[in-house]
C-alpha cells in the first residue's frame, strides 16, 4: 500500500504514456491486416501483402512522394534562414529585437486555418488562383517551419557556454576556424533537431496545405480523400514506417548524445 | 520580450533550457554592426512577406464585395457586412469550436501534468526516456493517427462494446459521431502541446523547495498546491496556449471522429474558400476567429501574470 502510494504518481504517468501508444499500436496492427472489404474495417487475417504491395495503389505513392519531396526542400530553406536568424539573435546585436521577437512567435501561435487562409488571399489576390501547388505548398511550408527552426536553435545557442569559444581563440584561432571547429559543432544537435521538427512539421501538415494546394495532392490530402470510401491498408504502412524512422532517429541520437556526454565526463 | 519560452521544441529532448531574456542590456558577446542584420534579412523577409502580408490580404478579402467572384475578381467595397453575415450563419460552429477547443485543453491539463509531473520528479534515470516517448507516437502522421481513433471508437469496437456492457452507454449509444469522440481525439492529438512545456517548468523547480514545505509540515497535497503548482505556472499558461489555439482552429477530427453535428469553424471556412468560393466570407470568419483567439489569449496571459511569456 506504501509502495502504491509512493509510486502513484508515476503509475499515472505510465498509463498517460501507454494511452499515446494505443492508435500507435492499432496502425502497426492494420498494417498487416487481411481486410475483408474496404469499407469494413477489422482485422480479418494476417498478411504481409501490404507491406510487400505498398504501392498498389499509384496515387498513394505519387502523394507520398510529392509529401518527402516538399519535407526535404521546406527544411533545407527553412532550416539554413532559421539558423541564421538564431545566430543572429542569440549573438548580435540589433535595433527591433522585441517586434523581430514578436515576428517569430506569431506564426506559431496563429490556428494553422487561419494562416492558410490568409496565405490563400495572398495568393488569389496576386493573381495566382490558377498557379497553386507545388510551389506554393512549398512557401507555406517553409513559413511555417522557420520559426520552430528559430526557436529551437537559439534554444541551444543560448545555453551554449562561451568558454570553449573563448579558449579557441586564445589559441589564435581565426573567428571563422572558431566558427567551424568549435561553435558549429556545438550546435549542430540543435540544428538537427530543428531540422527533423521542420520536416515532420512539412510532411504532416493538411490544414494549410489543403487550402493552398489546387489540385496538387501531398500524402495527408491523400489520406484525406481516402477516408471518406475506405482507407487502403497501406496507409497503414507508411505510419509505421514513419514511426518506426522516428524512433531510431530520437533513440539514436539519445544514444549518440548520452555516449558522448559519458566521454566528456 | 522573451518568446521561446511558451514553445518547448518539440524533437529537442533538453527542452529544459531556459530562454535568455531578450530585454535585458545586451550580455557581453554580442557583437554589433552588420552581420547581425544581414543573417535576420532573409527569415525575416520571408515571415514578412509569407506572414504579415497576407494578414492584410486576408482583412482586405474579409472586407470585398460579397458580389464578386474569385474568376471575375472582387470589387473592395469596405462590406463590413460580411461579418455581420457570417456571425448570424455560423456562430454555432464558432462557440462549438470554441468549447471543444476549451474542453480538449482542460483534459490535455490534466493527463499531460501527470505525465510531465511523473517525468520531472518521478522518471529518475529514465527522464530522457520517458521524453522521447512521449513525442515518438506524434511523429506518425495526423490524419493515420486520428483514422486509427477512428477504429478503436467503432460501434461494435471494443471500447464501445465494453461501455455498453458497463451500462455507460446505452444497447445502441456510440462514440463516433459524438461530441465525445471529437474531444477525445484533439485531446491525444494536442498533447504533446501540454506535456513538454509543462515538464520544461516542472524540470526547473528546485526539489528543496518542496522539501521545505514538507519539513514546515506542508502534507503532499498543500505542498502541492502552494509551491509546485505556483512555480508550474508558466508551464501550465503556454501549455494551455499551444493546446487550446490549434485545437480550435483544427477540423480533422471534428470531420473524420464526428457528424455534421460536430461541424468546427476551421472547416466551414476552409469550404467556404475551396467549395463555396466565397472568399469575401472565408475571410471574415478567418478574421474573427483569429480576434477571438487573440483576445481571450491577451485576457489569459494577464489575468495569469505570465506577460512576459509574450
Amino acid at each position: 500500500m506504501a509502495w502504491l502510494r509512493r509510486n502513484l504518481v508515476l503509475i499515472l504517468g505510465i498509463a498517460v504514456l501507454v494511452y499515446t501508444f494505443v492508435p500507435i499500436f492499432v496502425v502497426v496492427l492494420m498494417s498487416f491486416n487481411d481486410p475483408a472489404s474496404r469499407l469494413i474495417y477489422s482485422f480479418d487475417g494476417f498478411t504481409l501483402h501490404n507491406w510487400l504491395n505498398l504501392c498498389e495503389d499509384p496515387s498513394m505513392c505519387s502523394a507520398l512522394g510529392r509529401s518527402v519531396q516538399i519535407g526535404l526542400l521546406s527544411t533545407v530553406v527553412s532550416t539554413i534562414l532559421g539558423t541564421m536568424a538564431a545566430f543572429a539573435l542569440v549573438r548580435h546585436d540589433f535595433r527591433g529585437r522585441s517586434a523581430t521577437n514578436l515576428l517569430i512567435f506569431l506564426p506559431m501561435a496563429a490556428p494553422e486555418i487561419v494562416l492558410g487562409s490568409s496565405l490563400l488571399a495572398l495568393f488569389v489576390g496576386a493573381g495566382f488562383a490558377g498557379q497553386l501547388g507545388f510551389w506554393t505548398i512549398l512557401i507555406a511550408h517553409i513559413m511555417f517551419c522557420l520559426s520552430f527552426v528559430v526557436v529551437t536553435v537559439r534554444a541551444r545557442l543560448a545555453g551554449l557556454d562561451d568558454t570553449l569559444e573563448q579558449a579557441a581563440m586564445d589559441l589564435y584561432a581565426t573567428p571563422q576556424q572558431t566558427f567551424w571547429r568549435v561553435t558549429f559543432p556545438l550546435v549542430f544537435p540543435g540544428i538537427l533537431g530543428a531540422a527533423l521538427l521542420s520536416f515532420s512539421l512539412s510532411f504532416d501538415d493538411f490544414i494549410v496545405t489543403n487550402l493552398n494546394a489546387g489540385q496538387t495532392t501531398t500524402f495527408p490530402m491523400y489520406v484525406w480523400g481516402v477516408a471518406q470510401r475506405g482507407v487502403p491498408m497501406q496507409v497503414n504502412v507508411v505510419g509505421t514506417i514513419m514511426f518506426l524512422i522516428s524512433v531510431v532517429i530520437v533513440v539514436g541520437g539519445e544514444v549518440v548524445s548520452r555516449r558522448r556526454s559519458r566521454a566528456l565526463a | 520580450m522573451t518568446s521561446t519560452a511558451g514553445v518547448a521544441p518539440l524533437a529537442e529532448t533538453d527542452v529544459t533550457q531556459p530562454s535568455a531574456p531578450d530585454d535585458v542590456p545586451p550580455p557581453s558577446g554580442r557583437k554589433r554592426g552588420r552581420i547581425g542584420y544581414l543573417l535576420l534579412l532573409p527569415g525575416l523577409a520571408w515571415l514578412a512577406v509569407f506572414f504579415v502580408v497576407p494578414f492584410y490580404s486576408l482583412l482586405a478579402t474579409s472586407l470585398f464585395d460579397p458580389s464578386g467572384s474569385d474568376t471575375r475578381g472582387y470589387d473592395m467595397t469596405y462590406h463590413v457586412a460580411n461579418y455581420w453575415n457570417v456571425l448570424q450563419d455560423y456562430w454555432q460552429p464558432l462557440l462549438r469550436s470554441l468549447w471543444y477547443g476549451a474542453l480538449a485543453t482542460a483534459f490535455c491539463l490534466v493527463l499531460g501534468y501527470v505525465l510531465a509531473y511523473a517525468i520531472a520528479f518521478k522518471a529518475g534515470r529514465w527522464k530522457n526516456l520517458m521524453l522521447v516517448l512521449v513525442i515518438a507516437p506524434f511523429f506518425t502522421s495526423f490524419l493515420v493517427r486520428t483514422l486509427s481513433w477512428k477504429l478503436i471508437l467503432a460501434d461494435d469496437g471494443f471500447v464501445v462494446n465494453t461501455l455498453q456492457f458497463l451500462h455507460v452507454l446505452g444497447d445502441d449509444g456510440r462514440l463516433l459521431a459524438t461530441p465525445v469522440a471529437v474531444v477525445a481525439g484533439l485531446t491525444y492529438n494536442f498533447l504533446p502541446f501540454m506535456v513538454l512545456p509543462l515538464f520544461a517548468s516542472l524540470d526547473k523547480i528546485d526539489g528543496r523547495l518542496i522539501e521545505a514545505a514538507s519539513d514546515l509540515y506542508a502534507n503532499p497535497v498543500v505542498g502541492f498546491f502552494k509551491v509546485t503548482w505556483p512555480l508550474s505556472l508558466p508551464g501550465v499558461v503556454s501549455g494551455t496556449l499551444l493546446t487550446f489555439i490549434p485545437s480550435v482552429g483544427d477540423y480533422i477530427n471534428a470531420q473524420l471522429l464526428g457528424s455534421p453535428n460536430q461541424r468546427m469553424v476551421g472547416s466551414v471556412i476552409q469550404s467556404l474558400f475551396t467549395d463555396a468560393n466565397d472568399y469575401p466570407a472565408a475571410g471574415a470568419l478567418s478574421v474573427i476567429l483569429m480576434a477571438i483567439i487573440v483576445a481571450m489569449v491577451l485576457v489569459y496571459v494577464r489575468r495569469a501574470g505570465t506577460e512576459e511569456l509574450l
